[in-house]
């Protein structure tokens, strides 16, 4: 998988050196590069992409504020979907195993991620832990980001959609706090709603503030503890991954 | 504060230009960063002598220099000014603006020895 890094081959050391180089030592000039700083993600994330069409593995990239209800959504949605599709995980969080143990649980292999200090996973990694699984061809592979609204939107994993999870226990003015994200995914989905008679949030301006942000962006308005219009989701991923 | 994975992503970028290009250290580097882009230039700027500390563009010269955002009305069809994703068109005040200048995060160019 990794043949751009190469890593996991033997470093190759050339020891004779060589004196006779041109001499440009000490002269400045300027070099052209022009070159987007996200090139390197990109080109492997371009790599998994190709993996997944190969293998016809369904690729989402699951990103919202920590506590929107990604892992208990995630959870849920392979309950609903294993018996007839193939699944597989990827966690990412900047500590911990509890997201891959909880996947686990339910019969599905999951890998964790622990990104330390970084708060977005990156194409890389994903490569990886993708050899890892031992993805099996014709299934769904769910990526759960990092809990961030800001950094996952700029980093491709060679995912087919960003999935963004907003719940109504947020502001519903989020997608004009965190542009970036809403312009990068293409299906909102708002979660508990369950507990919107509780709290003081306005579903018709959320939507109206994403598609503002981006008009093409599709929304489910779902609960995954309850399971209020949670069908509605289960075939957005079922029409996709057939 | 994914400054800092893009910085280092910068830094792998001079490795491998040092190498097929045949330098030893950069003097200056310029970046081009788009105002919408979900970049901040000042965090690119605390960050860089960290990250390029012990490679090649240690003590090198940073420029950033800021993109402006242009997008095309869906409506008026104008190019217009946009300072957000979110700004509706300036003129007409439709709301859909598709940004067509001020996404990007480049390195420009690099003075090197």
């Amino acid at each position: 998988m990794c043949g751009i890094c190469g890593c996991g081959q033997t470093e190759q050391k050339h020891s004779h050196h060589h004196d006779h180089q041109p001499n440009h030592a000490d002269t400045e000039r300027l070099i052209k590069v022009e070159q987007d700083l996200l090139s390197k993600n990109n080109r492997y994330a371009d790599q998994n992409r190709a993996y997944f069409k190969q293998h016809n593995i369904f690729t989402i990239n699951l990103v919202s504020s920590p506590g929107a209800g990604k892992t208990t959504l995630l959870v849920e949605t392979i309950n609903a979907l294993k018996e007839q599709l193939a699944i597989a995980v990827i966690e990412g969080d900047q500590q911990t195993e509890h997201d891959a143990d909880r996947i686990r649980a339910t019969g599905i292999p999951a890998i964790q991620i622990n990104t330390g200090r970084a708060c977005h996973l990156d194409a890389h990694g994903i490569g990886h832990a993708v050899m890892d699984l031992k993805l099996k061809p014709n299934s769904f592979l769910a990526i759960e980001n990092v809990g961030n609204l800001v950094c996952p939107s700029s980093f491709d994993l060679g995912e087919a959609h960003k999935v963004v999870v907003l719940s109504v226990t947020e502001g519903d003015d989020k997608p004009l706090k965190y542009p970036d994200m809403f312009y990068a995914a293409d299906l909102m989905l708002i979660n508990k709603t369950d507990l919107l008679p509780y709290v003081d949030f306005d579903v018709d301006k959320c939507i109206q503030y994403a598609k503002q942000v981006n008009p093409d962006i599709e929304v489910i308005q779902l609960s995954a503890t309850k399971g209020n219009n949670f069908m509605a989701w289960v075939s957005w991923i079922n029409k996709r991954s057939l | 504060m994914h400054e800092i994975s893009l910085l280092e992503n910068v830094r792998e970028i001079l490795q491998d230009h040092a190498k097929t290009q045949q330098f030893k250290q950069v003097k200056k580097i310029t970046l081009e960063i788009g105002l919408l882009s979900c970049v901040e230039p000042e965090a690119l700027r605390f960050g860089f002598d960290a990250v390029m500390k012990d490679s090649l563009a240690e003590n090198a010269e940073l420029i950033v220099t800021e993109q402006e955002g242009v997008g095309l009305c869906d409506q008026c069809k104008k190019q217009v000014p946009i300072a957000s994703l979110y700004d509706p068109c300036v003129l007409c005040d439709n709301p859909f603006v598709t940004v067509t200048q001020g996404n990007e995060m480049k390195i420009k160019n690099l003075i090197v020895i």
